[in-house]
């Protein structure tokens, strides 16, 4: 099955590409952005049809390689 | 929160010092006094167990403008042009998180070149990774080498020279040192000195986030078992703002608007205001509501101790307000009128409209604690008697491959092949030579720089490690034609709380000391790095000393390729077939124990400036200097970078080929010359009393060692790039 | 000859671009990306850097900058631009050359000296040169040219490649391909050939003491195709 993963930067951590991104859509006339944080999504196709071990996979594996939890968090996001 | 002992020590405050702080302000400091106090009064900051001996360092010069003590030094390269330099450790930041820790490391040491006025022109780097074997080593080596290459290479600035070793010394502590150059006018150099009464204090860079609270902290603490929970100080690097900071800045310095200005390095706010301030003999005032915040609800501690990234502190002069908002908002950075420098002497901060902080700046910088540790001497450990039996099953093309694709001897291309070399348009040496060359921009100049450390020698002699280190910078700087200048040292050691580490920081500086007094190759900048070992066991002492060169007229640069087939072959400076702590001795014999070679002075300074005449005078085509692996190592890089190969000579009267190939004795080099010339140098190196001797003729593709070794240029390049490729892959 | 070089908040090359144009006699102006209009110019060059810190997709910002509506327009109408490295980067964003971009095949950024072959002498940059393998210094982490097969079909049809990484014997093989490029394609036009892009750095090979002469070669000729 397939379960998907955000990554994001931790609340405090210094987003400068967001914040560069944010800047240049207020160039382009949108107005009305308080802020901008980027991330990575990944989706991962994973031998295990049981949702919650599925899960569990995906959780260990954003853990051991996918973030870098210095500076990132992750959300497992769904499960199909 | 309520400050007591307990509070002070988990700042990593000795009781007796927070103690010392309560007799000083005859109060308990509040929570924001303490973290003030903490980071002032830390190792990083205040240098309380180096600053006895650091005085003890060679600092002045004909040629030193500016010596230790400002954000970099200053040395004079004639014509109205001066060249700021610094080298600065980012050790502990980098093993937590190595791409950042690197990035930021790097955006330091060119925030301390460009808050003098001077243009970054070139970085280099000492990097020191644990043993290959580590299971962490290829992580931290790949993450910092992107991590110096995505800032480097961001700001414009050429990346032109390094030094990476591996040793298990730093399984658990790496070592990323940074050095950058910056090019300045002599009469355009800004300090940090404040002057004059209600001088507004001007923020500006990026804003103040809740990064690296307790940075400088960390950079003095031990790596223990609780690593994991120190990782949110990690600071995160912005190559982008910093490169508009710098832009900026100069914009700025170009008139004269600035009294003072200082970069917000370790310890943020804090430091960079008190240091202002004191420098100045001045008072400062600051209101923390107007400190530009990128969190909300940021409290005055977090707002004074964040070591947020790319921000800078200024002093201006009364009216230069509007002027220099322009120029800020023109390059879409902050710019926040924050505070003022009054006459109380006092660091005043404001919150809410309360007063929060007061606090005498004399007691955080005049009276922080200096101590006199205690350290151990280093006896000269006694010499190997090598049995000659021990040569007899040795081959030498076998030898000299395994020397060669040594981690410690390999070609680091794939390493620097990952920074921006040649941005700028100056550089005329790439990495892989003896120095970096770029040329001072627009003229017949240009500037040889380089880093070294020998942590093996260090360690097993301090006071001559220390020696060498300096006289190896010396010879590198040589090696391409420039004439020595000065030097800036980043000293890598264990704890100053232990007796055997203290002792080797001790006799790394005198030896450091000695060296550069006698060869007039004096100090002008670094820095500490203390506490660099896991659990108990300290890494190898590691000074790094970063060496800065003029080379008067560029065309007469030297290089170390190889040119021409029929030259000769010289070695200058003698062979004694020093072994003990040789590669050879420790990855062949195995044989860990025993003196560093000795570094002879006089006959360094002699040989080094006979060399520089020779190549004055045009007599030779290259030239390289003899160091880790001996003379075997030094013609294979030779032979590998002009793709020619090498007819040598039978050594005379040695014991034996392998001490008079792999030896590591000092002062000597490798120079390649016309036969025409033969004559016309032998007359001078006599006349100097320089040992001097021809080892070979240049030949096509191969080396040709006896009558019966002969290896191809093409089989030893492969083992000397493939180890790393390889290892990275 | 006039030139301008626009410098967008990150460039880095926007110097070493003004130094190798003046060395070769173009009058040049730098011009600021918040600027709307454009001196008088007969090149525009995007030169190389990052831009906006090469943050989101390389180029992406600096594509939106106020300038380059005018720098668009003079392309339209037949002026000379020409994009080196993250300058193409911007084009490519921008519009106004096919394609994109990726990050090197190897993930790291690569900097050496490179062999190009020129693939079309039929426009004003190439006319007239008389050697068709040239060395060129590369400094980049995204220079991975791709397309989809349609647009390779189109851009071959209208010969719009302008240089392919090859070996110094012109052969473009695989292993002269730096960074993963489709075809080894180094550098491409427009369809009507008065803009280029390409990831060489040709403003750092004019000088012999520089990594190479052959940046001379290629600025020395320009000027003269120009006139």
């Amino acid at each position: 099955m397939k379960i998907s993963a955000i990554i994001t930067l931790k609340k405090d951590v210094l987003d400068p590409q967001g914040k560069v991104i944010h800047k240049t859509l207020d160039g382009m006339g949108f107005k009305d952005v308080n802020g901008v944080r980027q991330g990575k999504y990944f989706e991962i196709d994973v031998n295990e049809n049981d949702p919650t071990k599925a899960r569990g996979l995906v959780e260990d594996m954003c853990k051991k390689l996918l973030t870098n939890l210095v500076i990132e968090n992750y959300k497992i996001i769904e499960t199909q | 929160m309520l400050v007591n002992e307990k509070v002070a020590i988990e700042h990593g405050l000795k009781a007796e010092e927070y103690r010392k702080i309560c007799d000083l302000l005859k109060r308990v400091p509040n929570i924001t006094e303490l973290g003030i106090f903490s980071a002032m009064w830390n190792e990083h900051c205040s240098y309380k167990s180096s600053r006895l001996h650091l005085k003890k360092l060679h600092t002045k010069g004909k040629k030193v403008i500016q010596g230790p003590g400002e954000n970099a030094g200053v040395i004079d390269i004639e014509d109205g042009d001066a060249i700021v330099f610094k080298i600065e450790s980012h050790n502990h930041p980098s093993f937590i998180e190595p791409y950042q820790g690197a990035a930021t490391g790097v955006g330091g040491i060119m925030r301390d070149v460009f808050t003098m006025g001077a243009r970054p022109i070139a970085n280099l780097n000492s990097i020191h990774f644990g043993s290959p074997q580590n299971k962490k080593t290829k992580n931290l080596l790949r993450g910092v080498v992107h991590g110096i290459g995505g800032y480097g290479n961001c700001m414009g600035v050429p990346t032109i020279g390094g030094q990476t070793s591996f040793d298990s010394s730093y399984n658990g502590n790496i070592l990323v040192n940074a050095m950058t150059l910056g090019l300045v006018k002599k009469n355009k150099i800004f300090y940090s000195k404040a002057a004059g009464l209600n001088k507004p204090v001007i923020y500006v860079g990026s804003k103040t986030g809740r990064d690296g609270i307790h940075g400088a902290s960390m950079a003095s603490a031990n790596f223990d078992e609780k690593i994991e929970e120190k990782k949110p100080t990690v600071q995160v690097g912005d190559p982008f703002t910093e490169k508009l900071l710098l832009e900026a800045c100069l914009e700025l310095m170009s008139g004269d608007s600035i009294i003072a200005i200082q970069d917000m390095g370790a310890a943020g706010l804090t430091s960079s205001s008190i240091e202002m301030a004191s420098k100045g003999n001045l008072g400062i005032e600051i209101n923390l509501n107007k400190v530009p915040c990128r969190e909300t609800k940021m409290t005055p501690y977090e707002i004074m101790l964040s070591e947020s990234q790319e921000r800078m502190l200024i002093v201006l002069e009364n009216g230069k307000e509007d002027l220099a908002k322009k120029i800020f908002d023109k390059w879409n950075l902050d710019f926040a009128v924050i505070g003022k420098t009054t006459n109380s002497k006092n660091i005043e901060l404001f919150f809410n409209e309360k007063q929060i902080a007061n606090i005498p700046i004399n007691i955080l910088v005049e009276k922080s604690p200096m101590y006199d540790r205690k350290w151990k001497k280093s006896k000269l450990p006694k010499k190997n008697r090598f049995k000659k039996n021990i040569f007899s099953n040795l081959k030498i093309k076998d030898v000299l491959k395994k020397i060669i694709s040594n981690p410690n001897i390999c070609s680091k291309e794939w390493i620097w092949q990952q920074y921006d070399h040649t941005v700028m348009g100056d550089t005329i040496q790439k990495p892989g030579g003896d120095s970096g060359v770029i040329r001072v921009h627009g003229t017949d100049k240009a500037v040889a720089a380089t880093v070294d450390s020998s942590a093996v020698y260090c360690w097993a002699h301090p006071l001559t490690g220390g020696k060498q280190v300096v006289a190896e910078s010396w010879r590198n700087l040589i090696s391409v034609g420039a004439t020595p200048i000065a030097i800036t040292n980043c000293l890598n050691f264990g704890s100053p709380e232990n007796e055997d580490n203290m002792g080797e920081f001790v006799e790394c500086v005198e030896g450091i000391s000695e060296a550069s007094k006698y060869l007039n190759f004096p100090v002008v900048s670094g820095n500490v790095s203390f506490y660099n070992q896991t659990k108990e066991m300290g890494i190898k002492p590691t000074p790094s000393i970063g060496g800065v060169g003029l080379i008067k007229n560029y065309k007469k640069m030297m290089t170390m390729d190889f040119k021409d087939i029929d030259n000769l072959v010289l070695i200058i400076g003698k062979t004694e077939g020093h072994l003990d702590q040789s590669l050879f001795a420790r990855i062949i014999l195995d044989e860990k124990n025993g003196p560093p070679p000795e570094v002879n002075l006089f006959n360094e300074k002699n040989n080094g400036i006979s060399l520089l005449d020779l190549i004055e005078k045009d007599l030779i085509k290259s030239a390289h200097d003899i160091s880790l692996g001996g003379i075997l190592t030094a013609l294979t890089k030779m032979c590998i970078k002009g793709n020619k190969g090498i007819k040598l000579n039978k050594p005379k009267n040695l014991i034996n080929g392998f001490s008079y190939f792999f030896a590591e004795d000092q002062g000597r080099y490798i120079i390649e010359i016309e036969p025409k010339k033969l004559k016309e140098v032998n007359k001078i190196l006599d006349k100097n009393s320089v040992h001097h001797e021809e080892i070979g003729v240049i030949i096509k593709n191969d080396m040709i060692i006896d009558e019966k070794t002969k290896v191809t240029i093409d089989e030893l390049k492969s083992y000397n790039t493939n180890w790393l490729r390889n290892f990275m892959n | 000859m006039k030139s301008s070089v626009i410098t967008f908040p990150g460039s880095n090359c926007d110097r070493d671009m003004d130094v190798a144009l003046k060395k070769f006699g173009f009058n040049n102006k730098m011009v600021w990306h918040d600027d709307i209009e454009l001196p008088k110019s007969d090149l525009v060059v995007l030169p190389g850097g990052f831009s906006y810190g090469d943050y989101l997709r390389c180029g992406s910002m600096a594509s939106k900058s106020k300038i380059m509506q005018s720098v668009i327009n003079f392309a339209k109408s037949g002026g000379l631009v020409m994009g080196i490295c993250n300058g193409f980067q911007i084009l490519v964003e921008s519009g106004l050359v096919p394609g994109v971009l990726l990050r090197n095949k190897y993930l790291e950024f690569i900097c050496k000296n490179v062999f190009v072959k020129i693939n079309n002498k039929d426009n004003p940059y190439f006319k007239n040169l008389n050697k068709e393998v040239f060395e060129l210094h590369i400094a980049h982490n995204e220079g991975n040219y791709f397309c989809t097969r349609d647009q390779l079909k189109e851009i071959e049809d209208n010969n719009q490649i302008a240089i392919y990484y090859c070996n110094d014997n012109g052969e473009t093989k695989e292993i002269s391909n730096p960074n993963g490029s489709i075809n080894n394609i180094a550098g491409i036009f427009n369809k009507e050939k008065n803009v280029l892009g390409m990831m060489p750095h040709p403003e750092r090979m004019i000088d012999q003491s520089l990594s190479g002469e052959d940046g001379s070669i290629f600025f020395k000729n320009l000027i003269n195709n120009i006139k």
